[in-house]
């Protein structure tokens, strides 16, 4: 029986905690790209690029704070400086479209020319980024480490095996739910949310009834900007920063957001926590479960591992090209056109 | 936002002249609804029937003729403001929110209203009464029929005192479009004037004031529906003997 | 800028394309006298590379409308080949594992077999379903079992220079032709699986192919050495420390009154530059062939309206699939071309921005279904690329001259300049994308 606890918090502490928060991350990514995709009917390829400036701006932001003694005890001092960071993002995905997507809106081009624009739009994000931070790793977590560590839980418990939980990783599930849930509340109760769905579901229905293009589409960015900074900055947070990086969580922001349904937002929450556990689990080593799980004294040969971790982003893949092969419109029907 | 009332048509297009782009689909249309009127354009297949209609409501750039509700010329309005002068139009696919509830629907039908909706949605509800018992669902999960009905609520929510439906029966059973006859005759009694495209001609001519023939984007013939019906000229040409 | 989309210009003067390939000349020529030769042939060099991969890309872009976003991985298969057509093969390596490997491909072949058999056996339905799952488990299982200490023993052998099973010691120059050889059976498998779809999903598919081949190139040391690189490639043109050692040639430099060092590079980057330059002629000149023959002809027909061409009985996903496979191929051969100029294969360097979008760049700018100018793109943006550095160091220069000298600030933006390429490139696209939708050398509509 303390075998199957054991393994059971083992697994906890590797897998259960990590893709939580890491699904979270994910989800606050997708999100975006699924409310882009709705409305402006492309898919954004400067996301990561978005979420990697936001946080460099939440970065410079905390660094000043925490050089002018500010602290914000436990919590990171990154949370005081995410306003900064998210103004920021809003102000670039704005600029992008003012100088960029409206032209090709008011040409009504086709998606792939928004589609190569984005592309455009991701190098010049990607060399402001690499310009004024560099392309290497930052740390900016402070505050208290952990919620309980590994030792505290096995004192508390008994147990051989502990379970630890990072400050980061509670706060990032908290403040991911906190966001979604408000996000979700905009979209169902609030009359610019039923326009923002309304517009994306029949554009030209939406039109007619009056709803105004121009304001949608900017609440979508504001939005999508927001959620990308605070996506960028809970996920530096928990790992680290780095640019490249982040324009690399494109694919498992895509696949989330595809494997959900495009354009639809729920979609985007249950197909980023999908896709972040099976990231984790086909990569995670088995052996000391196992060991938990079998025999007395029996070990097994190998990691037990399916896949290195070099290879997690094979795992987006993987669940991307099932999705377009079986169910193109995802989980919760998305748009196909 | 009721006007002067000066004994002419709500709602009139004169000498519509235009089409998208290339040639012209409308060769001098002349179209005019009153207050409370059920007016009807039927024709053959390419007449210009749904082209007059979408000129009327601004979806079709005019290259000449002039439009006008309650007299005031609305020619230069984007659809937009014809919706807040007073314009309802229910487009003939792609009428609904799919993905929205019925309720939603028709709350999106009033996004140009300030001041509450609920009151018309009540309206709506007792007019379609199976779309309360569904106001929850999805529009795109609704029969053919009711999601008619949610497309042609959520046109009344702005209460326009003009109504245009485009081929509101297209797709749907000889028993729902009955059904939505009915509906029409009884929204007309509440005061707009409705003017509708239809394919069944003669079903549509039975509940119509009066209808309009269109053919090759020119007026053929108008007059009350029972003097097209019973015009033999109009029977052979237009409505199959 | 694409099909549909295009505007009917004016037809373009016919002297506009010699005049800008003649402008790019002079460009170059102008490094040549600035920068010295050596700098202007290296960078002809990866020029001709560049317009190689922009001519494939286009070719499944500009006359099928693919949106292809997985070129980094297809150079780097390329790349791949270099190592395997090239390098001498390690005997120790492969009596150490050989077997193993071998072992683990049957596992591999027999439970395909397998499935293949009971799928075929059984009928549709959740059983199915899980037999298949629990089949490729134990196939997986066993291949692992084979592989594992196979892959360990491969890696054992002399590691420091070693430590996988090197190639056919074949001339490098073959691995050209193999390099796109295997980038087009990569591309066929992605092809039969992700074309059709929707474009923007099917970049994404592209993107997600080509991050993976590069994870396996990095981490199956067995088969690329991984991030411990494998160096020393050897050369289809001499090395310049023979030409130096040669009398003769010290001579003949001396005569046209170059140094040794300098008239050494010049000789082997010019051979190289020689070399490129004749394969990118014959792949320019099918290109031309095949767009104007019947076949092209189709292809533009079905890019222009699918609908039309599929009603008149095109098998549409065929063509496609022909298209992606020879675009693919095109870029395999320039990745295997490049490696064997590096002399190196390093498979960390593979980059996205860097080979896959600033080739996209390259095609746009240069004008979308236009062969010749893909071509010109592949120039005049690796020239931009490349030029973009000391642009960005001489602007950093300007503004570092007004900071205090050796201050942290004057550092940071210092580092900072070789960044602003990525910033150029972005507003290069976004400009020609605005200003010139159809390119430097526009397709030839025929209308």
């Amino acid at each position: 029986m303390t075998d199957i606890l054991n393994a059971l918090v083992l697994f906890m502490n590797f897998v259960g905690v990590p893709a939580l928060a890491y699904g979270s991350q994910l989800a606050l990514g997708a999100l975006g790209v699924t409310l882009i995709f709705g409305v402006l009917r492309f898919a954004f390829f400067a996301h990561g690029d978005l979420m990697a400036f936001g946080t460099m701006v939440t970065i410079l932001a905390t660094w000043g704070l925490q050089a002018m003694g500010v602290s914000l005890g436990v919590l990171p001092t990154a949370l005081l400086a995410l306003p900064f960071g998210a103004a920021a993002a809003v102000l670039a995905a704005l600029s992008a479209d003012k100088a960029v997507f409206a032209f090709y809106r008011k040409q009504r081009a086709k998606p792939v020319v928004f589609f190569i624009a984005s592309v455009g739009v991701m190098f010049v994000l990607n060399g402001l980024v690499r310009i004024i931070i560099g392309p290497d790793d930052q740390r900016f977590a402070d505050g208290g480490r952990f919620l309980f560590k590994v030792g505290e839980f096995r004192d508390w418990s008994g147990l051989s095996e502990g379970l630890a939980i990072r400050t980061t990783q509670a706060l990032t599930v908290v403040a991911a739910l906190i966001v979604m849930v408000a996000l979700f509340r905009f979209l169902e109760r609030t009359k610019m949310g039923k326009a923002m769905r309304a517009y994306s579901d029949n554009e030209d229905l939406a039109l007619l009834s009056g709803v105004d293009p121009a304001r949608v589409v900017r609440w979508t960015w504001v939005i999508a900007a927001v959620l990308a900074t605070l996506a960028g900055v809970l996920y530096g947070l928990d790992k680290s920063f780095k640019p490249f990086t982040y324009f690399q969580l494109l694919l498992p922001i895509f696949a989330a957001a595809i494997l959900g349904g495009i354009g639809s937002p729920k979609g985007a929450v249950v197909g980023a926590y999908i896709v972040a556990f099976s990231e984790v689990m086909v990569t995670y080593a088995y052996r000391k479960f196992a060991m938990y799980l079998g025999p007395q004294d029996w070990a097994p040969e190998g990691l037990l591992q399916l896949l290195s971790t070099e290879y997690k982003f094979s795992v987006s893949f993987l669940i991307l090209v099932a999705v377009l092969v079986t169910r193109p419109t995802g989980l919760f029907k998305g748009k196909v056109f | 936002m009721s006007g002067q009332d000066t004994g002419g048509p709500l709602l009139s297009g004169r000498g519509m002249i235009g089409g998208y782009g290339g040639a012209d689909i409308l060769h001098g249309v002349n179209i005019e609804a009153h207050a409370g009127e059920i007016v009807v354009i039927v024709g053959p297949n390419g007449a210009g029937k749904s082209t007059a209609m979408k000129a009327l409501f601004g979806m079709m750039p005019l290259r000449e003729g002039r439009v006008t509700l309650r007299g005031a010329d609305i020619t230069a309005l984007s659809p937009q403001d014809r919706v807040k002068a007073g314009m309802g139009f229910v487009p003939q696919t792609g009428n609904v929110f799919a993905s929205m509830s019925v309720e939603e629907n028709l709350e999106m039908g009033g996004f140009l209203r300030e001041d509450d909706v609920s009151e018309t949605m009540e309206m709506v509800f007792s007019l379609f009464p199976i779309l309360k018992e569904k106001r929850r669902q999805p529009a795109g999960e609704l029969s053919g029929g009711q999601r008619q009905q949610v497309a042609v609520g959520r046109a009344l929510m702005t209460r326009p005192e003009a109504l245009m439906l485009d081929e509101p029966t297209a797709g749907v059973s000889p028993i729902v479009m009955d059904e939505l006859f009915d509906k029409i005759l009884d929204i007309a009694a509440t005061g707009p004037a409705i003017l509708m495209v239809e394919q069944n001609a003669r079903q549509a001519l039975n509940i119509a004031d009066r209808g309009y023939v269109l053919a090759q984007g020119e007026n053929r013939y108008e007059g009350t529906g029972a003097d097209l019906m019973a015009d033999p000229e109009v029977r052979r040409s237009f409505l199959g003997g | 800028m694409s099909a549909g989309t295009r505007i009917a210009a004016a037809p373009a003067s016919l002297w506009r394309g010699p005049l800008l390939y003649a402008g790019m000349a002079a460009l170059l020529i102008g490094v040549g006298v600035l920068q010295g030769w050596n700098v202007a042939l290296s960078i002809l060099c990866f020029g001709l590379i560049s317009a190689i991969m922009a001519l494939g890309v286009n070719i499944a872009w500009g006359y099928a409308g693919i949106f292809n976003v997985g070129v980094m991985g297809f150079a780097a298969l390329g790349g791949l080949a270099a190592v395997l057509v090239a390098q001498p093969p390690v005997a120790e390596a492969w009596a150490a594992g050989g077997a193993g490997l071998g072992l683990s491909l049957l596992a591999v072949a027999v439970t395909v077999a397998i499935i293949v058999l009971v799928r075929a056996r059984m009928a549709r339905g959740a059983a199915r379903g899980w037999v298949t799952a629990a089949l490729i488990g134990a196939g997986y299982a066993a291949a692992r079992a084979a592989f594992d200490p196979a892959v360990d023993a491969i890696e054992a052998v002399n590691p420091a220079s070693q430590g996988y099973l090197g190639g056919l010691a074949a001339p490098i120059v073959l691995a050209w032709p193999a390099g796109g050889l295997l980038a087009a059976l990569a591309a066929w498998g992605i092809g039969k699986t992700a074309l059709g779809l929707r474009s923007d999903y099917l970049a994404i598919a592209t993107l997600g192919i080509s991050e993976i081949v590069i994870a396996v190139l990095k981490n199956e040391d067995w088969l690329s050495r991984g991030v411990k690189n494998v160096t020393g490639l050897p050369r289809p043109v001499p090395y310049e420390i023979d030409l130096q050692a040669s009398a003769d040639f010290v001579a003949r430099a001396a005569a046209l009154g170059l140094d040794p060092g300098e008239a050494s590079g010049i000789a082997v980057k010019g051979l190289y530059a020689l070399m490129f330059a004749v394969v990118l002629g014959v792949l320019i000149w099918l290109a031309e062939r095949a767009l104007n023959s019947p076949w092209g002809r189709m292809m533009r027909a079905i890019r222009d309206n699918e609908t039309a061409a599929a009603a008149m009985g095109k098998n549409i996903t065929r063509r496609h699939l022909e298209t992606f496979v020879l675009g693919s191929a095109l870029v395999g051969i320039a990745g295997a071309m490049m490696v064997t100029f590096d002399g190196q294969f390093t498979p960390a360097s593979y980059n996205p921005l860097r080979f896959t979008f600033l080739i996209w760049v390259m095609v746009i700018v240069g004008g979308s279904g236009s062969n010749w100018g893909s071509v010109l793109g592949g120039f005049l943006i690796w020239f931009a690329w490349v030029e973009a550095e000391p642009l960005g160091l001489w602007l950093a220069g300007g503004v570092v001259a007004l900071l205090p000298e050796g201050s942290a600030a004057a550092d940071h933006v210092q580092a900072g300049a070789p960044h602003m390429r990525m910033i150029f490139m972005g507003v290069i696209l976004l400009t020609a994308m605005r200003f010139a939708p159809r390119g430097l050398i526009p397709e030839r509509t025929g209308r």
